[in-house]
């Protein structure tokens, strides 16, 4: 017959301040992961909601990344009529060339710059991303040195607000507007017209990348092939979405650190565990000893002892998902392909489930050798310590 | 002091209990040793001889932007300055970029000049004069050689992206490098070969090798404040700074390990804690015993606080042995070329790590450690737990 549950609850509870700290350090150990969770989920929905699955976005053959990209102005003529591409409102191909560049931004209190991307775009890209919204001021005009910027950086730098100038590639640059992004990675980039941007830069030829949109999803699949296989053109495709995807892998380093730490936190706070288990073993010896004459098996008295270990190191889980909740929605950044790229925390119901089970792997791990203690111990010499 | 055989004999007495306290400090400890050497080589350390006798120079708008290869001579002319050394990331795909380990970073530099700029770097001095006199040569670091098993002589073709065109590099020499060096260096003349009349003559950076580490900031100042009202302003900076800034674009990492650090510190704190309490709650009785003997409330709270800072000094030191493995590891990592200034033992970093030790065993024990020495004689022999 077990040993019911609530026999172990109430141990926890005349023992609370014992109970409270092991599971406080349990928790600690599941808040470190968890936050590290939180931070890759976050980039993780940012760049999803970035992409369009209807997009195709255009770059040199085996290129990985927009910036390194080389795309003429030649071949986007003949990319813009090619086959499969959707028309827009206006009549005109959705298609849009752009030159991605860098500049270096002063955050405030802070003696370094950061990288920022600069994006020039032609109208139809702007049409294109039906996430990008402008929040305050006007787009920019065509032909004119103005620039619109994300609303993380014009929230984080005082450089690149409305009605600044800012420098850029060799001159200033007037800033007319900030634009929001429904989340995604282009409210960390500043926009302008890709005919000034390139004037600016000193780049009259060779753009970055195209981005086409396709009718519908289902036909953008098949735009990416017949692009890629076009060898006049001499250009590779992906789809935008999955294009966003990969970058995800910039947070890998600290994702990797990050468990790193919380598995060494975890054997750490699995001996904590380990000694307040022997400690309740050593104090309940006469307690073991009665349950042992009243019938309980070796057992019931090893799960008994378990469960309570599981259920301690439960509580810790439980403890260390509330302290990462007010994590969620925190805006932080990580360098993406060289460039700043503002996201939020974002604390999801299933890792907070892998943390608690995180937890209770810790403490079965670490319940599982004083519980063993406690079934061996003989009835007599049980009943008979102090 | 001559209690301690008492201390340690206390300590002893659960030997599994300070077994396991030992092991969870440790434990712990070695992730804050790792965090502290890594926090003091990007914040604290002074640049290393070599290092600070480097001034990097690039664009004020950003890395992106090149600068004009006639500032090299400009540069050249300002008092201190001893070399200048063109170095630009190349960039390029290397077989599929879209397998990681194929992006390892390549420069195109001055070859004549690479070795008088980091003299840290050895190569035999036939390999060195093969990589100045062939043009198409490279020379890479021995991790870049370990890792594809390249060897002098190989081949290794690269497709520019930002320098377009496709160019092949025989490898004429492997330099061996303290910190990592999964890198590679080739002749930038063989680049602006392949590229248009209009293309060439640009840079991204300048290395600057300065006579004094204590001109450098006289020098940086000197550098930017010639090209102020140019076409592309400079910005100059020691190496160092250099390379926090490039680290920074991965993210927060000062924040990250402040934090880490933090939480890692309270754990500590709360398991040693947890134990403290733990071995006086059993002991109340003998506390009572000791008092009837005649020691003063004050020797019993040292007893107590000296057993804490005791078990915690094992498990710092413990601890710290494991973070110098680990940070070897570091070094060795493709981080570690971003962290020059990294020293797997520091004796200053070892004496932070007791002190945190003896200062959380002393901490943590204060509550329960007070409660026994005030506890009244009577009401302890009593205590029957």
């Amino acid at each position: 017959m077990a040993i019911p549950l609530s026999y172990n609850l109430r141990n926890l509870v005349v023992r609370r301040t014992t109970t409270l700290m092991t599971a406080l350090g349990i928790a600690l150990t599941v808040a470190v992961l968890l936050a590290v969770l939180a931070l890759v989920d976050g980039l993780h929905v940012t760049l999803a909601t970035s992409g369009d699955p209807r997009h195709v976005l255009v770059m040199r053959k085996g290129g990985t990344s927009e910036l390194t990209s080389l795309v003429t102005r030649a071949q986007f003529q003949d990319l813009k009529f090619h086959s499969g591409i959707a028309t827009g409102s206006d009549g005109q191909p959705l298609a849009s060339l752009e030159l991605i560049t860098l500049i270096s931004l002063q955050a405030e209190g802070s003696g370094t710059g950061d990288n920022v991307t600069i994006r020039g775009v032609m109208p139809a890209g702007i049409a294109m991303r039906h996430n990008v919204k402008l929040v305050a001021g006007r787009w920019f005009r065509q032909g004119v040195n103005e620039a619109v910027v994300g609303k993380s950086l014009s929230d984080q730098y005082p450089a690149a607000r409305i009605g600044k100038k800012l420098r850029m590639g060799r001159s200033d640059w007037q800033i007319v507007g900030v634009m929001d992004a429904a989340g995604g990675a282009q409210a960390s980039e500043i926009w302008g017209d890709v005919n000034q941007v390139a004037a600016d830069w000193n780049r009259s030829l060779y753009m970055s990348s195209a981005l086409v949109e396709a009718p519908d999803a289902a036909t953008a699949k098949a735009l990416v092939n017949s692009i890629g296989d076009d060898t006049r053109l001499d250009l590779g495709a992906e789809l935008e979405t999955d294009y966003f995807a990969r970058q995800t892998q910039s947070a890998e380093p600290i994702e990797y650190t990050g468990i790193f730490v919380a598995i060494i936190m975890a054997i750490g706070s699995s001996f904590a565990a380990m000694n307040t288990m022997y400690a309740a073993v050593a104090r309940r010896s006469r307690e073991i000893g009665t349950l042992r004459v009243l019938g309980f098996s070796k057992l019931s008295i090893l799960t008994s002892f378990w469960l309570e270990s599981v259920l301690l190191a439960g509580l810790g889980g439980v403890i260390g998902c509330l302290l990462v909740l007010p994590l969620n929605g925190v805006t932080t950044e990580v360098g993406a392909n060289f460039s700043q790229l503002a996201f939020a925390f974002h604390v999801t119901p299933e890792s907070m489930v892998a943390g608690v089970v995180f937890a209770i792997a810790l403490g079965s791990v670490g319940g599982l050798f004083p519980a063993a203690a406690a079934a061996r111990k003989e009835i007599l010499s049980a009943l008979r310590e102090i | 002091m001559r209690f301690l055989p008492l201390i340690l004999r206390n300590s002893w007495r659960n030997r599994r209990r300070t077994l396991l306290t030992i092991a969870s400090i440790g434990v712990s400890m070695c992730l804050l040793g790792v965090m502290i050497a890594m926090y003091s080589a990007f914040w604290l350390s002074k640049p290393r001889d070599n290092q600070a006798l480097r001034l990097v120079v690039r664009n004020r708008v950003s890395l992106a932007v090149f600068l004009p290869l006639a500032y090299q001579q400009q540069i050249e002319k300002i008092p201190g300055v001893r070399e200048v050394m063109v170095d630009t990331w190349f960039g390029g795909v290397y077989k599929d970029a879209r397998e990681a380990r194929n992006n390892f970073p390549r420069f195109s530099v001055e070859p004549g000049k690479l070795f008088t700029l980091f003299p840290e770097w050895s190569i035999p001095e036939d390999q060195k004069q093969a990589f100045i006199h062939e043009r198409t040569a490279c020379v890479i670091g021995r991790d870049l050689a370990n890792t594809f098993g390249f060897h002098l002589g190989d081949r290794i073709p690269l497709q520019g992206d930002i320098f377009p065109g496709n160019f092949e590099f025989t490898v004429r020499g492997i330099f061996d490098a303290a910190s990592n060096s999964d890198v590679m260096y080739f002749n930038k003349e063989y680049i602006d070969q392949a590229l248009p009349e209009r293309r060439r003559g640009f840079v991204d950076t300048f290395y600057v090798l300065i006579d004094d580490p204590q001109h450098s900031s006289r020098i940086a100042e000197a550098i930017d404040a010639e090209f102020r009202n140019s076409t592309g302003a400079t910005k100059t900076e020691s190496e160092q700074a250099f390379v926090v800034g490039f680290l920074s674009m991965l993210g927060n990492v000062r924040m990250f390990l402040v934090w880490i650090s933090a939480a890692v510190m309270f754990t500590i704190l709360l398991v040693s804690a947890n134990t403290m309490a733990m071995s006086v709650r059993e002991r109340v009785r003998e506390v009572g015993v000791l008092k009837t003997l005649g020691f003063t409330p004050g020797t019993i709270l040292g007893l107590i606080l000296g057993e804490a800072a005791a078990i915690s000094v094992a498990g710092g030191a413990i601890g710290y042995l494991i973070s110098t493995l680990l940070l070897k590891g570091v070094q060795r990592s493709p981080m570690g070329g971003f962290l020059p200034a990294l020293r797997v033992v520091d004796p200053l970093i070892a004496a932070v790590c007791i002190a945190l030790a003896v200062s959380i065993g002393l901490v943590s024990s204060l509550v329960p450690a007070l409660g026994a020495s005030r506890a009244p004689i009577v009401e302890a022999l009593r205590s029957t737990d």
